[in-house]
């Protein structure tokens, strides 16, 4: 039950005269006649006035989620539509395959433009969620006579997204904690950084609707948890379906209901509404979790799913206990549990031991190594370095948090004291859901996502109580201190509670802890509390609620704030298309990836493949329309330790490697000439270990000049004859004087390169993007035996292809 | 031996904590009972089911976890509303027992599509 409900079910009990109390002091005049008509026109009156503030609820919400949408959209406007980055870009295709091919064909496809010559399949190994979604959407739309495009349904889908999910956000909390709260927690959801930084227009990925059908699922189990009612039940199952295809997290999920069930049941809190949430969910979910090809019958043999099913059982044992002590007399009881208890134990033991075993029958212990790296933060570093070289991997740096999740740092804590007062089963979830958060947001970067709406929600809860206690300060001096105002005021404020929310446009409501904490002391939202319950005395004087309540507003504005500034300035890059400011304040735009894209696809046969680190390989499939030997769908190690080690070894064995593959053309990225970091060069050192992961002849110390990593001429040999160093300095050392004036100067490793006049005697560079950060090789079909020849202008050696898409040869084109 | 005397006192024990749960349970209403009956008939496919998958192998492991499922589900399901029905239970105050029947029927519906997708 919401509070507003609460707090309306207490007017109804009221005396009269409160009720008429609280009609006039809104207006000023003091008269009190009490007849029956006045005592009706107030009914009237708090009627309308609960109306009223369900109006002005609904528009807050609906500027929240313009709010949440409106924010996400600074990449288009300072960019333009484009879908951003690399695993996007394959969802992308995978959707444009959809709309053409059906839903129905997406099951079955088999993809041969990606991992050649293995191939992948595409519908039994990805999370179909995003696509589904994105199709279901375009095909309404076109059902609709609108002809809209993929591409922008794509682009848009994740900020529509974004604002379901600040509606979940609200509904969730408003079923823990009422009204007010679930506004808040709109309200921080909607502009959450952390969440944005997945979010934004074109980043479609995954995240962006699976953080919504998150949300949205413990919405409907707290729902049912507090209602018990099986059809919302059978909701919550089918919303978890929907999050199982959306996203792998799901496991997350799988994982914090039975702990959330076994501290019900270890508490004391079993209630049969607990049963009803949480078996058939468990039932059902598990039915559909294995209807989803990619997860399948791991939904019942990994160890990620074993915690729910263990739960199940407690949960049956435990109410089966509480039923036969219901039914039996207490002394036949103890005697049964006696009985039970030597028996019992027995049983346990060898069913321990059987389970034991079959988990320690599997190597990972039945666990995917995925999950083990979350569970043990080093494993990946120590086993899977193809995990652990991603970067949203690794554990966050402290700052990172405050840029992510901004004042709700400080709200958080408050926020899991005051879900303690009361405490009920649907708070101890959101406290459970908090805690684990944090835990796993330290983990890993990726997963501070994770903690993002845990923070808002118990954010919103700790501001809500924190706001209401100022306001309810600031109000009750006016009254006579006795318990009837008392209670009247509580009404007022909880009528009041969303009013602020129109008022600032949804954004700047809560911060309110923050300053409070920031001015570092010690009353939190619950001691506030405290200070309400005991009417009267020990209460905060209006002067200081006053300034409490100024300074939260500051603390939300603030909030608001930092929240545009980071997604304009750092969240909203697409990473396709690059900017920078020169100090004239002109903007200079680098949109190299998708020139070079475009070359390959215009220029070259469309059979022939490309090879690059895998990084690229998504993008080189969508925008490239051309077979990469490795893409981000990391699935097959050794086959991308052989490009690793392709791009390690000297220039023949490399093009032998390339050779074998039927590689025509190999792409490297190389940011020197214009200072990007994130290139090839800086990414090498995770080609040779994950090369050298599987060929024992890359060794990472080959690569290393006194454990240091560096391409000056302090750089060992197998470095400066490797091939990706090669293709990537190829040239370089004439043009770099055209820009920094020095030969050879490296802007990126601020250093001057240690090999200057490289030669290529079995590759041939045929395009250089306008700010030399992607360069494109071709695999000569025989080595080149002028290795002299300064000038790659030369004859080609005929191709199968017709010569109408000839490569145009080298453009290294200088720079302004 | 003397521990022939306590094993009969316990038989004897289990023995009547079995007769009085039999007593304290005529006096459920009998459409509880026919509802515990259902549940108990489900589990017991569920455990015959596996049983048979122990003993004849697992092979279209889907069908046989389709099949379990099935059975689990409508164990916990029924489970649900006999709980939901019993008057003695204060969990559920406002649930009418004909919007339980009816969540019910739909929680099935849910829960045998996605067993007939599955089974194969």
């Amino acid at each position: 039950m919401s509070s507003a409900q609460r707090a309306e079910g207490q007017l109804v009990k009221q005396k009269p005269v409160a009720q008429k109390e609280v009609a006039t002091i809104s207006n000023g005049d003091i008269d009190l006649p009490v007849s029956s008509a006045d005592l009706k026109s107030s009914r009237a009156e708090k009627l309308n006035r609960s109306a009223a503030a369900q109006i002005i609820n609904g528009f807050a919400l609906l500027g929240i989620c313009v709010l949440a949408f409106c924010i996400r959209l600074f990449s288009v406007v300072k960019y333009e539509s484009v879908i951003h980055e690399f695993d996007p870009y394959f969802n992308y295709r995978v959707t444009g395959f959809l709309t053409r091919e059906g839903f129905y064909n997406l099951w079955n496809w088999f993809d041969e433009h990606t991992w050649y010559p293995l191939g992948r399949v595409i519908g039994g190994t990805i999370y179909p969620g995003l696509m589904w979604t994105a199709g279901v959407l375009y095909n309404v739309l076109h059902l609709l006579n609108i002809p809209i495009h993929v591409q922008e349904v794509c682009v848009f889908l994740a900020p529509l997204f974004s604002a379901f999910c600040a509606l979940s956000a609200y509904l969730f909390v408003k079923e823990i904690r009422g009204q007010g709260a679930g506004l808040m927690a709109a309200a921080f959801t909607a502009v959450v950084p952390s969440y944005i930084s997945r979010s934004v227009a074109g980043s479609f990925d995954n995240e962006g609707v699976a953080i919504f059908a998150l949300i949205f699922v413990f919405y409907l189990y707290v729902k049912t948890l507090n209602t018990g009612s099986l059809a919302w039940a059978t909701a919550s199952a089918m919303a978890y379906l929907y999050m199982v295809m959306s996203w792998g997290g799901y496991s997350f999920i799988i994982n914090l209901l039975p702990i959330h069930c076994l501290a019900c049941v270890f508490t004391g809190r079993l209630s049969h509404r607990l049963y009803v949430a949480y078996a058939p969910l468990i039932v059902m979910g598990t039915i559909g979790a294995a209807m989803i090809p990619v997860v399948g019958f791991n939904a019942v043999l990994m160890s990620e799913h074993f915690g729910a099913f263990f739960a199940f059982g407690v949960l049956h044992g435990a109410l089966f206990i509480r039923y036969v002590k219901s039914v039996l007399p207490a002394k036949a009881y103890q005697a049964a549990k006696t009985l039970v208890l030597t028996g019992g134990v027995a049983i346990i033991g060898v069913l321990l031991a059987l389970i034991t075993g079959y988990v320690m029958a599997s190597p990972t212990f039945g666990w995917t190594g995925r999950s083990l790296s979350l569970l043990d933060p080093t494993y990946a570093s120590k086993y899977i370095p193809i995990i652990a070289s991603v970067s949203e991997h690794q554990p966050p740096a402290w700052p990172s948090y405050f840029t992510d999740i901004h004042v709700l740092v400080l709200l958080v804590p408050a926020g899991l004291a005051a879900c303690f007062r009361p405490l009920s089963d649907a708070s101890l979830f959101l406290i459970l859901y908090g805690v684990t958060a944090v835990y796993f947001s330290g983990v890993m970067v990726r997963l501070m996502l994770v903690l993002a709406p845990a923070a808002c929600c118990l954010g919103g809860v700790a501001a809500h109580e924190f706001l209401l206690a100022l306001t309810r300060a600031i109000r009750a001096p006016n009254l006579a201190p006795s318990p009837v105002t008392d209670a009247s005021v509580s009404l007022l404020d909880t009528a009041a509670a969303p009013s602020p929310a129109p008022k600032s446009k949804g954004k700047g409501k809560s911060s309110a802890a923050k300053a409070e904490k920031a001015k570092g002391k010690g009353v939190t939202a619950e001691s506030m509390f405290d200070f309400l319950d005991t009417s009267g005395k020990g209460r905060i004087p209006r002067d200081v609620a006053w300034i409490g309540l100024v300074a939260a507003t500051l603390g939300l504005i603030f909030y608001i704030g930092h929240c545009v500034w980071v997604s304009a300035e750092m969240y909203s890059a697409p990473s396709i298309v690059l900017q920078t400011r020169d100090p004239q304040g002109g903007v200079h735009v680098f949109d190299d990836f998708r020139e070079a894209y475009g070359w390959l696809r215009f220029n070259t046969d469309p059979n022939c493949k490309v090879a690059s680190w895998w990084d690229y390989g998504y993008q080189t499939t969508a925008m490239a329309n051309r077979t990469v030997l490795v893409d981000n769908n990391t699935w097959n190690n050794t086959h991308i330790a052989t490009v690793g080690r392709a791009m390690a070894s000297p220039e023949k064995k490399a093009w032998q490697i390339y050779r074998d593959l039927d590689t025509e053309y190999v792409l490297v990225v190389f940011g020197g000439f214009i200072g990007y970091p994130s290139d090839d060069i800086n990414k090498f050192l995770w080609m040779v270990r994950i090369g050298g992961g599987v060929f024992p002849d890359i060794k990472e110390k080959d690569y290393l000049a006194q454990g240091s990593y560096r391409v000056d001429d302090q750089a060992p040999p197998a470095l400066l004859n490797c091939l990706m160093y090669k293709l990537s300095y190829y040239r370089f050392a004439e043009a770099s004087t055209m820009v920094t004036g020095r030969y050879g100067f490296d802007r990126v490793r601020n250093t001057m390169i240690g090999k200057t006049d490289i030669s290529l005697q079995y590759f041939e560079e045929v395009f250089t993007s306008e700010h030399w950060m992607v360069r494109i090789y071709r695999v000569l079909d025989r080595p080149n035996r002028e290795t002299k020849l300064k000038n790659p202008r030369r004859a080609k050696p005929p191709r199968r292809s017709s010569s109408s898409s000839r490569p145009r040869s080298a453009s290294g084109a200088p720079p302004k | 031996m003397s521990s022939a005397g306590p094993k009969t006192a316990g038989l004897d024990a289990v023995r009547g904590i079995f007769r009085t749960f039999a007593q304290e349970y005529k006096k459920t209403p009998s459409k509880i009972k026919i509802l515990d009956a259902f549940a108990v008939y489900a589990l017991a496919t569920a455990a015959l089911q596996f049983i048979y998958m122990r003993l004849v192998g697992s092979f279209p492991f889907n069908a046989f976890l389709a099949g379990f499922l099935a059975c689990i589900g409508f164990f916990v399901l029924t489970v649900c509303l006999r709980l939901q029905l019993d008057k003695q239970s204060s969990d559920f105050k406002d649930l009418a027992p004909e919007r339980a029947l009816a969540d019910y029927v739909l929680c099935n519906c849910a829960l045998f599509l996605g067993v007939w997708n599955f089974i194969g």
